[in-house]
């Protein structure tokens, strides 16, 4: 076995986290108001499965890394505009709703359904990562479905950290309870791994990977077909935006401990 | 030239043209390039210099992480938008609406806490008794009941620039023919005997102070036969240009304003119609202008105007942008709303003066920082954005012929074509239509109404002074309503207490307390977090810096803290020099044109370097 990898990477767009959202009643159930104006970011999750995806990538010759994004054509490729400045990856787009009103099980066969048919995927070298929230609203299933829609039975939740050893056999970090990982070994690809953090930092942005990436981002984008996800299969009896509460103070040279001090009593007087 | 202290190893890349900025101008420049670059009949010449049998390799650099991140007001006749688009939609464009109603308010001061001359308190006071009987007052305002036609601009459209821009970007990157990377701030042109060979990227992975720091990656050198710089009027690349080759004789930049907006959701029982257009001036202080703007769906942008010509050592804009939404004619619509977004920019007021050299050996100038902006009709969005039409034109004039991009190739296609064009016939006329405000704030109002009835021909005032000349003393300014004991012992608890001056000075000037209902009315802070959404990402030098510290401590006006519009720049230990957060800033460079001191060696700059960064305003509204 030569040892390289074919690493799929699902991930797709979300608002960006510090915008204001509102739920509204579209015509095929609820919605994001003015969706279509809201900047957006790679799914934070999927972005580091990304990331790790590249590192492994790196160093392991051969490698070649895709990232398949289900979500709006015309939001991937603004999106795509600073994503792809950050890591070497192959676009393959289903176009579809990223709206975060859509179901897990339609999402990860949209997913696996267009998987499938990527030309040149060796299905004996693939790895399958992606975000372990990520479009489940937090259930951490749909990377799941979408390795046994795809045939993987080797599954790893809430990773950390993915170490090839010198036989080829993967050591992986899943986060359990109590702040702790299990160490889990596993012989090889095919496997399915949903991310956690991970532990790389975000990759500067680099021109010249930008360029590489583009070549193929905008063919890939014209080729999307459309997912059938978001039109009405299930309903929702009620969405609304949790309540919050905003009180703002700037403070120089406070230690944390104060600082925690503080907002626990904030919180106490509710 | 670069100004690299020691030698790094930095990678290279070639294109054809190097874009510094994406706004109004810049999307000129590639819309109208992108349209040649597709047409079957015009590509065949546009080919590649760098990469022999490829197309025009086409890069643009943003600064900000979005290209929908910018801030303007936007009334615009948008002539030449609508020549390059002739079949544009408005209602494919979200936030953009036809004018449809256009006022024009005089406010009255309803508190009594502004400065006013003798001659405009009686014009108040004449106003109120007459206003009993006159149709067009009401609410403490005088409706005009004509608008200057200099002014109108009731053929126009309004327009959210951040969504125009998202709108523009889309559809040049489905051409596929040119590419636009966010997230991405150039720190200074590369210039050697006098050429620009390209650009040089921001260094990331850097500490503070610049040095390298974990993961640190030299900024990209990026060369071309042109560079394109439209980064606007703040822009280091454009500033590093005129350091280097200097202003046309007689040119100067010294008319600035800060433009602050809220982005905001009208009461559902609002009567106001979408392509609703008031302007206003007056209040809060005669000399700062404000805006409304009504969008669909009961969105409106509601903003004012700080210029720099308004003397007072504690200018500052959030405040002043609270009481002015609370003026009686403004807030029988505005109270109710909802904030939902929120920023600043600087506007360069200059004009014609402040036109800097526009091309030269391998770059050309376009866009507000080459001096675009028309402060007579109150407009800059379709002026950018036809002087990048106009070199996109030349620069597929000059490939066609295969003419290299030399100063004098430059100025023959591009600075021609410009003169030539109705942007350059009507900045002649506003040149000298705002003198009149280094006199006063009437004699500025006569002077705008001369200039643009008689096409510039007459016009009132005198040359503007250095931005640093309009700074009085705290002493000199409140004579007569807050004594000098009174001022130092604010003083004294500001630096205790390490805040800007203006909120103690203006309570006691008069101006009331804001009561805030954290929807719209809410603190600085939180209109930042909740309106700007802004942020940056860690791995960058500070980009604002203080150049002699010893100014800084001999400084009794920090106008710097006072306008900072982000409260990044706070009060430093001591008093002495200013503290930067990064993290807080929104770029509108307000800082640079609002230092009180004289840079030693340089009298037109201020001892504030405004260079190139990271985030800042993370919203797509404004």
């Amino acid at each position: 076995m030569s040892g390289e990898f074919h690493i799929v990477v699902c991930g797709s767009l979300v608002p960006d986290p510090l915008q204001t959202l509102e739920p509204v009643q579209g015509p095929t159930g609820p919605a994001l108001k003015n969706e279509m104006m809201l900047p957006s970011v790679l799914d934070p999750w999927a972005a580091h499965a990304l990331y790790e995806a590249a590192n492994l990538a790196k160093k392991t010759p051969g490698s070649k890394v895709w990232l398949v994004s289900l979500g709006p054509k015309a939001k991937l490729q603004q999106l795509m505009m600073t994503i792809a400045q950050k890591a070497p990856f192959e676009l393959v787009v289903a176009d579809g709703s990223a709206s975060g009103f859509t179901d897990a099980t339609e999402t990860a066969s949209a997913l696996a359904e267009t998987i499938a048919k990527i030309q040149g995927l060796d299905r004996s070298k693939l790895l399958l990562f992606g975000g372990c929230s990520s479009a489940s609203r937090d259930a951490g299933v749909t990377v799941q479905m979408v390795g046994e829609q795809l045939g993987i039975t080797d599954q790893f939740l809430a990773v950390d950290e993915l170490t090839v050893q010198p036989d080829g056999s993967f050591k992986i970090l899943e986060r359990v309870e109590g702040g702790k990982y299990q160490v889990s070994r596993c012989a090889g690809a095919p496997a399915a791994l949903a991310w956690a953090t991970g532990n790389l930092p975000e990759p500067p942005n680099n021109p010249q990977v930008g360029m590489a990436n583009m070549r193929g981002i905008m063919p890939a984008l014209q080729k999307a077909q459309a997912a059938k996800v978001g039109l009405g299969t299930i309903t929702y009896d009620g969405v609304e935006v949790p309540k919050q509460r905003r009180d703002t103070r700037i403070v120089k040279d406070a230690s944390v401990d104060e600082i925690a001090k503080e907002i626990v009593e904030w919180m106490k007087n509710g | 030239m670069t100004r690299d202290k020691a030698a790094v190893e930095r990678q290279s890349l070639d294109v054809d043209i190097a874009c510094v900025g994406f706004g109004p101008a810049m999307g000129g420049f590639l819309a109208t390039l992108s349209s040649a670059l597709s047409d079957p009949a015009r590509q065949g010449k546009l080919t590649s210099r760098v990469m022999p049998g490829m197309p025009l390799q086409v890069v643009c650099y943003e600064r900000a992480d979005d290209i929908g991140f910018g801030v303007s007001g936007v009334v615009t006749r948008g002539r030449s938008i609508k020549k390059t688009f002739p079949d544009l939609d408005l209602s494919q464009i979200p936030m953009a609406h036809p004018v449809k109603h256009e006022k024009v308010f005089y406010l009255l001061d309803p508190l009594g806490a502004s400065r006013r001359s003798w001659i405009l308190k009686s014009a108040d006071a004449v106003l109120r008794t007459a206003g009993r009987i006159l149709p067009w007052f009401r609410d403490d305002a005088f409706e005009l009941p004509y608008i200057p036609p200099f002014m109108a601009k009731h053929d126009g459209f309004i327009l959210s620039i951040g969504q125009f821009n998202q709108w523009v970007g889309s559809q040049l990157m489905a051409s596929g023919t040119v590419q636009i990377w966010p997230g991405m701030p150039v720190r200074e042109p590369i210039v050697e005997d006098g050429k620009v060979l390209g650009i040089r990227l921001v260094d990331q992975g850097t500490d503070r102070a610049g040095r390298p720091d974990a993961g640190f990656m030299p900024g990209m050198d990026i060369r071309s036969p042109l560079t394109v710089v439209g980064d606007g009027p703040v822009g280091p690349v454009g500033r590093r240009l005129d350091e280097i080759f200097g202003l046309p004789e007689g040119g100067h930049q010294r008319d600035w304003a800060v433009g602050m907006k809220m982005v905001v959701e009208l009461p559902e029982d609002t009567p106001l119609e979408a392509g609703t257009v008031f302007h206003t001036f007056g209040f809060p202080e005669p000399e700062i202008f404000g805006f409304l703007y009504v969008y669909p769906n009961r969105i409106a942008s509601a903003g004012i105007f700080v210029p720099s010509w308004f003397e007072s050592p504690v200018r500052t804009s959030y405040r002043y942008l609270q009481h002015w939404m609370q003026h009686p004619r403004l807030w029988k619509y505005l109270k109710g709303a909802v904030m939902r977004s929120w920023g600043a920019k600087s506007l360069q007021e200059s004009g014609r003066r402040g036109e800097p050299h526009l091309a030269g050996n391998g770059y050309a100038r376009i866009g507000e920082g080459s001096g675009s902006t028309n402060v007579l009709t109150g407009s800059g969005v379709d002026e950018a954005w036809a002087t990048g039409s106009q070199l996109a034109e030349a620069v597929i004039d000059l490939w066609g012929k295969d003419k290299p991009c030399t100063k004098e190739n430059l100025e023959e296609a591009y600075v021609r074509r410009r003169r030539a064009s109705w942007v350059d016939q009507e900045s002649r006329v506003a040149e000298k239509s705002r003198d009149g405000f280094q006199w006063g704030f009437v004699p500025g109002l006569m002077g705008m109404g001369l200039a643009g009835m008689t096409n510039g021909f007459l016009h009132l005032g005198k040359e503007p002074c250095r931005p640093s000349d309009h700074i009085p003393s705290l002493e000199d300014y409140f004579k007569g309503k807050i004594s000098p004991e009174e001022i130092r012992q604010i003083r004294e608890e500001a630096v205790r207490k390490r805040t800007p001056l203006f909120e103690a000075l203006m309570d006691k000037a008069g101006w009331p307390k804001i009561q805030y209902d954290g929807k719209l009315l809410m603190s600085h802070q939180d209109a930042l977090l909740a309106g700007g959404k802004v942020q940056a990402p860690a791995g960058y030098a500070d980009h604002v810096a203080f150049v002699y510290p010893n100014l800084c401590e001999q400084c009794g006006t920090k106008v710097c803290i006072e306008l900072c519009s982000a409260q990044a720049i706070t009060m430093g230990e001591d008093g002495g020099v200013p503290a930067f957060d990064r993290e807080k800033c929104v770029h509108c460079g307000a800082c640079l044109w609002n230092c009180a001191k004289e840079r030693e060696g340089d009298p037109e700059r201020g001892n504030i370097e405004f260079g190139a960064g990271a985030g800042g305003l993370h919203s797509a509204e404004n």
